[in-house]
């Protein structure tokens, strides 16, 4: 094996470790269970903007309206439809990512500042109706009445209610079969076709790419895994809320993409644990941790554009 | 009903007249720039503190001549140190960037003035309606609409026919060829900019009188101004008056017949003018890719 | 590579660096947790510090932090000291949720506080009731908290918006007239508050003239209040709060509009006038709780120990939500000599709160039957100035008791499940 791959596999290895054994190394260290569930939730929703804007080179600044979609799309699934857990996460999922290949055919001939514009214009539409439509979504209060029901495995239960630790390893789960399909997409010719786009546009135009339907399907799928993050985040907080639609909540996933490392895989996951932890932690201390989470931003974008693991490779190359 | 429609109509051309300043100010920076300025709204609410901090000496009048070029100063400061690096990279960075000093306004202005809420008067004679009737057409509204005249006329006038003006517009066509007449691009864009957070400050002050003058003010501001722009034509500083306007009267009648809409109507809109004519009302083919 | 930028200005990479290594011995801090004096009894509170909310919630803290004060000064719980530790739920409410559940499962606190917003106050409860953590909602009012969706472990210490309601109805209809005009905030709060309102109105045989519901956040109330005066009502009712009521009435104000129709409505805060242009400071309406009460006992102390703190401001209702919250705990828990939730939950059935904390003159107790604090409801007028006090800016003219502004239990739709 090559000492490329060889590298590759033990990231794998080592982020796979951390992952699986968190909730016992996290809390002495001052963390708790509930915090990695989080971030877990919210890497996944980070590498689903990834996906668009680091592999194809497309920039949605309204991506947490489909997050948000999932999310009412779970909790309505499960006040009102079933009692099944995993049923209801696909039914999020695909009100997300369905509204979201919809829209997609609209906009994907536009590019650049025009695209994000229009991005954050969607996205804001239906923060609005979230917000509005108070019968059904419960307005500026949130959808509330819902709660994860304990998964019925035909002999035994698992109860993802009450238990912090058996609901982790749930998400971890979900977000496993997440990560896979997407590492498969970006593996394959899709994927290829998909970052030749991101180098040059024009160019994969000319070599035949189909170059817009191939960016709605990028961007129909980001949809997808992003809604399906948001289904999770949901049943997270047994919540969904209007907040989760707004413009400011896709910056924050925009942010992590590109704090973790755009061009990377992993790079997201690690640029949410960073943001979620630091945030956790600065709001605990100081009042004014939004000063600190500014500058944070600011000097990501002035000294460390290409985020925290562009940083460790360059290091590596120079 | 006619009536009422009528009221609505014009009271939506003072909403949309405010809308206006901002999104100048803001168009200003993007069409030379390339930078959209996600802490504008910031700007305002420094604008509109530095104008409460300093009546006590100056008066309503001193505020509304000092405030705004103090603004415009620290928005130069902030273009130099910050915006500078950022010019020949993708958009996405000075996106992310303005996002982040928009926290870090809003924080600050928390830390200094407090979270509570900070009363601001208006001379007296300005705070009475035009008449009975009128009632919604206050001398304060009629001040804050001459007011955003006389600045979008001498704006014009600006750039129409001063150096700097020309430079300007001149950079908003072509920087490239601009640089090569042997013109300080770098100073240009730093006064562009300036410009810009003056009208933004401008804004916050007549926002003040109006409005509770309190840290999370700005950010209800920005997203119109946003849309002022896209609706009346990227590049085109006409059109976002027009845009301004339109999206006023457009919230205004609707919040008459079904006001939980008057605020997602404008990003219908927005929306609408994506699809069909995504160059904007009066906008130029290009300009945004 | 030798990048001529970069060797204009001092070496990035080692500023870098030696602003990395600063950075990582301050967020080093966290991962090693403090050891904390393990005898102290700790209690958790979460409210948006940041955010349109920040005011409200900032006050709420200093009120809880004074009652810790003076706890531990006169011997804390059971001979233990009170800690109290304040997180920022942002406005958020995965944040609220997330911060609930750091408190309980890292912190392990006995007790939780919070939050002004009730939507939030609503996730935690959930999150409180699943781990059995004793809960009282400081400032946040929904109806259902203490309604359809309470719980065993949930006290609610501010009002209703039924009481709120309620508690001015009356005096609306008989001084004003019957034809009544709302502006009403798009949410859950303002719905059920003009739901009360237009159910009193109609008991009292007067009509609605109309209800404008305006979206949070609206800066420009024109085209409600032009629809308002063209329904030529009697009184125009603003239920709008924070932010959007200072807004609302400064235009109504300057539009003259107070001239030609009565302005009134439900609750009102200290902080929202104190942000008004003396001039629009105008309106009947009802406080929570007044700091200007003479001749009740105890509540001059409490003004003066809140203004040392404040920076010489006196306390607003929100102060005392924070103070009565803790003091709760700390009352019940040294009554009942335990920690237990459970048995302080029981204990605070009809649990009546001491001169020294409900600072106000009438009986004041948390009703068995809902778990609401049965709080007076301060009527009243706003004036643009006290005359003895800058601050002085609401004239109270009646103090009317909880119980009797509060609906019977079996209205509220709550019936409280304790665990087996």
């Amino acid at each position: 094996m090559s000492g490329e791959q060889m590298r590759k596999l033990v990231v794998l290895a080592v982020v796979w470790l951390a992952l699986l054994f968190a909730p016992y190394w996290m809390a002495p260290l001052g963390g708790y269970t509930a915090l990695a569930t989080r971030v877990l939730v919210l890497g996944l929703a980070a590498m689903s903007v990834n996906f668009l804007l680091g592999f194809t080179g497309v920039l949605s600044f309204g991506h947490a309206a489909y997050f948000g979609l999932g999310a009412y799309g779970t909790g309505l699934a499960l006040k009102f439809l079933t009692t099944s857990t995993p049923l209801s996460l696909v039914l999020g999922m695909l009100l997300g990512g369905v509204v979201g290949g919809l829209l997609g055919a609209l906009i994907v001939r536009r590019r650049g500042v025009y695209f994000a514009m229009v991005t954050i214009a969607f996205g804001q539409v239906f923060y609005y109706i979230a917000f509005q439509w108070s019968s059904l979504t419960g307005g500026d209060d949130g959808l509330r009445g819902f709660s994860r029901q304990p998964l019925e495995l035909g002999l035994f239960q698992i109860d993802i209610l009450s238990n912090t630790t058996y609901f982790y390893y749930f998400v971890l789960f979900c977000f496993a079969l997440a990560v896979g399909v997407m590492g498969v997409l970006l593996r394959s010719p899709f994927g290829r076709a998909m970052i030749a786009i991101r180098e040059n546009e024009r160019r994969a135009r000319f070599l035949g790419i189909a170059v817009e339907r191939h960016i709605w399907i990028a961007f129909t799928l980001s949809c997808f895994f992003i809604a399906f993050a948001g289904a999770l985040y949901a049943l997270v907080n047994n919540f969904a809320d209007p907040k989760g639609l707004h413009y400011s909540q896709s910056g924050d996933f925009v942010m992590m993409a590109v704090m973790g490392g755009m061009r990377s895989f992993w790079g997201p996951l690690l640029g949410a644990a960073v943001f979620v932890i630091l945030q956790d932690y600065l709001s605990s201390i100081t009042i004014n941790w939004m000063s600190f989470v500014g500058m944070l931003f600011v000097l990501v974008v002035l000294f460390f554009p290409r985020g925290l693991l562009g940083f460790i490779r360059r290091k590596r190359a120079a | 009903m006619t009536q009422l429609l009528l009221f609505n109509v014009t009271n939506g051309l003072i909403i949309g007249a405010f809308y206006v300043l901002m999104a100048l100010g803001l168009s200003l920076i993007l069409n030379l720039s390339n930078v959209i300025n996600f802490a504008h709204g910031g700007f305002l609410v420094i604008g509109g503190y530095i104008a409460y901090t300093i009546t006590p000496y100056v008066g309503f009048w001193g505020a509304l001549l000092i405030a705004p070029p103090l603004t415009a100063v620290i928005g130069f400061a902030v273009e130099r140190v910050l915006i500078r690096p950022l010019y020949g990279r993708d958009p996405l960075y000075s996106l992310l960037l303005t996002f982040g000093l928009a926290f870090i306004i809003e924080d600050g202005t928390r830390f200094f003035w407090g979270a509570q809420g900070k009363p601001v008067t208006v001379p007296p004679f300005l705070a009475t309606p035009l008449s009975y009737d009128f009632f919604f057409i206050t001398g304060y509204r009629l001040f804050m609409v001459s007011v955003v005249i006389v600045t979008v006329s001498a704006l014009f006038i600006f750039l129409r026919y001063t150096r700097l003006g020309v430079r300007i517009r001149a950079g908003t066509l072509d920087l490239e060829t601009v640089a090569a007449l042997g013109i300080n691009v770098r100073m240009l864009r730093s006064l562009n900019f300036a410009a810009g957070i003056f009208l933004a400050g401008l804004s916050g002050v007549l926002a003040a009188g109006q409005l509770g003058l309190e840290p999370t003010m700005g950010t209800g501001l920005l997203m119109p101004s946003f849309i002022a722009i896209i609706v009346g034509g990227v590049g085109s500083l006409t059109g976002t008056l027009l845009g301004g306007l339109l999206i006023g009267v457009a919230s205004g009648v609707t919040a008459m017949f079904f006001p939980a809409a008057s605020e997602a109507v404008m990003y219908v809109l927005m929306a609408v003018v994506l699809l069909i004519r995504p160059r904007g009302l009066l906008g130029e083919e290009g300009m945004m890719t | 590579m030798n990048n001529p930028l970069l060797s204009l200005r001092p070496d990035r990479r080692s500023v870098l660096k030696g602003a990395a290594a600063a950075g990582v011995l301050q967020i080093a801090s966290p991962f090693v947790v403090p050891v904390r004096a393990a005898d102290n009894i700790k209690m958790g509170m979460v409210d948006p510090l940041t955010g349109v909310y920040a005011a409200p919630a900032g006050n709420e803290v200093m009120g809880a932090k004074l009652a810790v004060d003076q706890v531990n000064a006169k011997g804390g719980v059971m001979g233990r000291q009170l800690e109290l530790l304040v997180e920022d739920s942002a406005n958020d409410v995965g944040t609220g949720v997330q911060k609930a559940r750091k408190l309980i499962e890292r912190d392990n606190v006995n007790f939780i506080i919070g939050d002004v917003n009730s939507g939030i106050a609503a996730a935690i409860a959930q999150v409180t009731a699943e781990k059995k953590v004793l809960h009282v909602v400081s400032g946040g009012h929904t109806d259902s908290i203490t309604g359809k969706d309470c719980h065993w472990n949930v006290y609610r210490v501010c009002n209703t918006t039924r009481m709120e309601a309620n508690s001015v109805s009356d005096l609306l209809y008989s001084k004003y007239g019957k034809k009544w005009h709302f502006i009403t905030p798009d949410y859950a709060f303002g719905h059920t508050l003009y739901d009360a309102c237009a159910a009193n109105l109609k008991r009292l045989g007067g009509t609605v003239t109309g209800n404008e519901l305006t979206p949070l956040g609206t800066t420009d109330f024109s085209a409600y209040l032009i629809k308002a005066r063209a329904a030529k009502p009697d009184v125009l009712l603003l239920l709008v709060q924070g932010s959007d009521m200072i807004n609302c009435l400064k235009q109504i104000v300057q539009f003259g509009l107070d001239k030609q129709i009565h302005v009134a409505g439900t609750q009102q805060e200290l902080e929202s006038l104190a942000g008004l242009p003396p001039e629009a400071r105008i309106g009947i309406w009802m406080f929570e709780w007044y700091w200007k009460q003479p001749g009740v006992p105890h509540v001059a102390e409490f003004v003066a120990e809140i203004r040392k703190r404040n920076g010489g401001k006196v306390p607003t209702a929100r102060h005392w939500f924070g103070f009565t919250s803790v003091m709760t705990f700390a009352h019940v828990a040294n009554q009942q000599k335990t920690l237990d939730a459970v048995k302080l939950a029981q204990a605070l059935s009809d649990f009546e709160l001491p001169p020294e904390v409900k600072l106000q003159p009438n009986k004041v107790y948390y009703r068995k039957g809902d778990h609401q604090l049965m709080t007076s409801a301060f009527i009243g007028e706003a004036q643009s100035k006290g005359k003895d006090d800058p601050e002085d800016l609401f004239r109270v003219d009646s103090v009317v008791p909880g119980d009797k502004t509060a609906p019977p239990v079996a209205d509220t739709g709550c019936t409280v499940q304790w665990p087996a």
